[in-house]
């Protein structure tokens, strides 16, 4: 048997698994690793800037791809850096095997220079970990991992290696594991044949039905399977800000998002409903609002690989279904067709009008309601972002108001096209995903949709963007504050802004652009925004930075008037829901 | 309510953390804790008492099982169940107070384990309830020290918990 050391042993686990690029940054001990890394040619290196970084970017080359994403940092500061990267994939449910280093074994306790506990400190935000303890479990350890991180719900997966285990001279026999079997780890293949007969035959009787899909479905590779059983059913889609892209967002089944800034003709739907079907949603808290007063009268079906997300939080689960999406969507599918039994359609018919009666009433999409002429509003750099790119894009946000903006305006046709942080909203996560979006997609157009605040939060990463000739386009929505914050300071806190502005100490973002040889762009003229965006995606090798000054004070609406129900909502600044 | 949670999981380094870890970030109570290896060296069985509404329950075995360290769990409160806890406590016993903490021990079917010229070590064995009992008739004030095990619990009848 071929004789390896630990560190080429992670190497070659890695080939194995399929891995063609890593995102991370050396130190002390992870050198052996790198030294490994250096004498190979079958996996690339990516070195990022900071480690939070590396993570992010690994993220984002999954959540574009459905591969699971490979992080490598150093002990210490190098590990406790990732962690905001790990809990935001955690959140999401994205597969990552993130791999770090730890001092020498005998000296694990000590104190010992750049030691950090990263079992102890990462255990609440993986799905797994693993300490390295010989290095003849290396191979076992990195084939549990992957399988781990990307089986059942998905998920980040630690692998902390002590430095001695690594060490060049120390080679040990290494033969990669075929199989992986865990006694205590045994995810659902398929979906219970009666759950499933349950479920069509109430969404078969269903008068008001919604179907009300997440990221499960996106992260499931069940889009299509969604799409297909939609589409015979008639019945109104909805996706959550996770779910974007599960179904195509310019079909006029497509009710929009849900949620605290979710459209409210999905949000007046869900409240109204008799049936909802809820598929791989987790009926997160912004999408239900007060969960006591979430949808009264619906029977709802809810499917997820994960038992622990059926009934945590909204209780009256009438059919839950544990499965992987694929399969029981595709089942369902299957048991429609041999049923031939069809919805009742005239009732169907009357709930559509209903639903377009909301539409036309205070839909997103209607006339000129958010155009200004004298500013740039940031609604409509959306708007023509979309236009420009043809709703073809990689749109990666950041956390803020843009997020909202980009999660409405932005039509997603397809699944693994919106890449944000929905769960933990990490702020700083846009620019490093899209470079590991743009990576795995060098032909594609990938956009950055940041806000001033975010993108300050990992902007460091133009860098890596200039060394690895990654062409994204950043669009900066300037509003020179913190316009999230901003916002609830106006509607809670009588407009004290504390802590949320900046607007005079804020740097030259086309000359920081410049500094780091990429193209800046300072736009503040609504009349120019289009021509400039069409000059910015033009110029596909190069990093586009285009410095939006947008209206400051606008806010993002609708939104889930609090501790209400679903159907609550504040319209603008000068209207509510009844 | 009560419930009694009994856990059999990998006999791993972490594997306990990762239980007790879980509750704390949860927001789950912990009301008492056991843990040991099992006849099968490579098995711990945990025995966790806490309480809460159903829902609060049903997350708990859930997020429980999730843990891929977690092989098998049941509550055992659901069925018929034997529950027991072992008490060592140390007593002031002097003068005509010898014979009454003598006396009570007795009843409770304790057992004095070890005798000193001015205290009593008393070993008791039972339900939690029996073990608070047998506190309360001897009195805070002739108690020196008490250490409790944390409750252990098996199902009654054929029902085992085994992989």
């Amino acid at each position: 048997m071929e004789l390896l050391s630990g560190g080429e042993m992670i190497m070659r686990a890695l080939k194995e698994e399929g891995v063609k690029m890593i995102f991370g940054y050396p130190g002390g001990a992870v050198l052996h690793i790198y030294d490994a890394l250096y004498q190979q040619d079958s996996v690339e290196h990516i070195l990022v800037r900071h480690e939070q970084a590396a993570v992010h970017a690994a993220d984002g080359f999954s959540r574009s791809t459905g591969e699971v994403g490979v992080a490598l940092v150093t002990s210490g500061p190098g590990a406790t850096n990732a962690i905001t990267g790990i809990a935001t994939a955690y959140m999401d449910s994205i597969p990552l095997v993130v791999i770090s280093g730890n001092v020498p074994s005998h000296l694990i306790g000590s104190d010992a220079f750049q030691e950090t506990d990263m079992i102890g400190c990462s255990r609440p935000i993986v799905k797994h970990s693993f300490l390295v303890r010989s290095i003849e479990e290396i191979p076992g350890v990195m084939k549990k991992a992957f399988h781990i991180a990307k089986s059942g719900r998905p998920g980040p997966v630690v692998v902390d290696v002590p430095k001695d285990m690594t060490a060049p001279q120390e080679k040990r026999p290494f033969q990669y594991p075929e199989t992986v079997k865990l006694r205590s780890y045994t995810p659902a293949s398929k979906g219970h044949t009666g759950q499933i007969r349950k479920a069509l035959d109430l969404l078969l009787e269903a008068s008001r039905p919604v179907i009300y899909a997440g990221g499960g479905v996106v992260l499931g590779d069940a889009a299509q399977e969604l799409t297909e059983l939609s589409r015979r059913l008639g019945y109104p889609v909805t996706n959550t800000l996770m779910g974007l892209g599960a179904f195509p967002g310019s079909d006029d089944q497509f009710i929009g998002m849900l949620g605290m800034h979710g459209f409210y003709e999905a949000n007046q739907a869900m409240h109204q409903a008799d049936v909802i079907f809820a598929v791989g949603a987790r009926f997160d808290d912004r999408v239900t609002n007060n969960p006591k007063k979430f949808c009264p009268n619906a029977r709802i079906v809810h499917i997820d690989i994960d038992p622990a997300s059926i009934q945590k939080t909204v209780r009256h689960i009438e059919v839950p279904l544990v499965g992987p999406v694929k399969s029981v969507l595709a089942d369902m599918v299957e048991m429609l067709t041999q049923m031939d039994v069809k919805p009742d359609q005239k009732a169907l018919e009357a709930w559509w009008e209903t639903i377009n009666g909301w539409r036309e009433k205070h839909g997103l999409w209607t006339g000129d309601r958010y155009t200004r002429r004298d500013q740039i509003m940031p609604q409509d750099v959306i708007r023509v972002l979309y236009e420009v790119t043809n709703g073809e894009a990689f749109i990666c946000s950041d956390v803020g108001q843009h997020q909202m903006f980009a999660a409405q305006y932005y039509k997603y046709d397809k699944p693994r096209q919106w890449v944000n942080s929905g769960g933990l909203g990490t702020m700083g996560f846009g620019l490093p995903a899209a470079m590991g979006v743009q990576l795995a997609h060098p032909e594609s157009a990938v956009a950055v949709v940041t806000g001033e605040g975010s993108i300050q939060m990992c902007i460091e990463e133009l860098s890596t963007c200039t060394q690895y000739k990654m062409p994204v386009k950043i669009i900066n929505l300037n509003n020179a504050a913190l316009g999230m914050v901003k916002q609830w300071q106006d509607m809670q806190y009588g407009g004290r802004y504390a802590g949320s502005t900046y607007s005079d100490s804020l740097p030259d973002f086309v000359k920081l652009a410049e500094a780091y040889g990429h193209v800046g762009m300072k736009v503040t003229d609504p009349a120019q925004l289009k021509t400039r965006m069409e000059e910015c995606f033009s110029m596909k090798d190069r990093v586009v930075f285009m410095d939006i000054y947008v209206d400051p004070d606008e806010h993002v609406y609708p939104m889930h008037i609090p501790t209400g129900s679903m159907k609550d909502m504040v319209l603008s600044k000068t209207e509510r829901t009844k | 309510m009560r419930h009694i949670i009994s856990v059999l999981m990998e006999n791993e380094p972490g594997a306990l953390s990762r239980v007790v870890g879980l509750f704390s970030q949860r927001g789950f109570n912990i009301e008492s804790l056991t843990v040991a290896p099992t006849e099968d060296s490579t098995l711990s069985r945990l025995t966790v008492t806490t309480i809460g509404e159903d829902g609060v329950i049903e997350q708990i075995t859930k997020q429980l099982n999730k843990l891929i360290d977690v092989v098998k769990l049941v509550d055992l409160t659901e069925g018929d169940h034997i529950e027991r806890e072992l008490m060592l406590i140390k007593i002031k016993a002097t003068g005509t107070q010898r014979a009454e903490v003598k006396r009570t021990c007795d009843i409770f079917r304790g057992q004095i384990v070890d005798v000193a010229p001015a205290v009593y070590t008393v070993q008791l064995t039972g339900a939690s309830e029996k073990l608070d009992a047998f506190i309360e008739s001897i009195g805070t004030s002739a108690i020196l020290e008490v250490v409790r095990s944390g409750v252990s619990g098996i199902a009654r009848g054929e029902r085992v918990l085994s992989v």
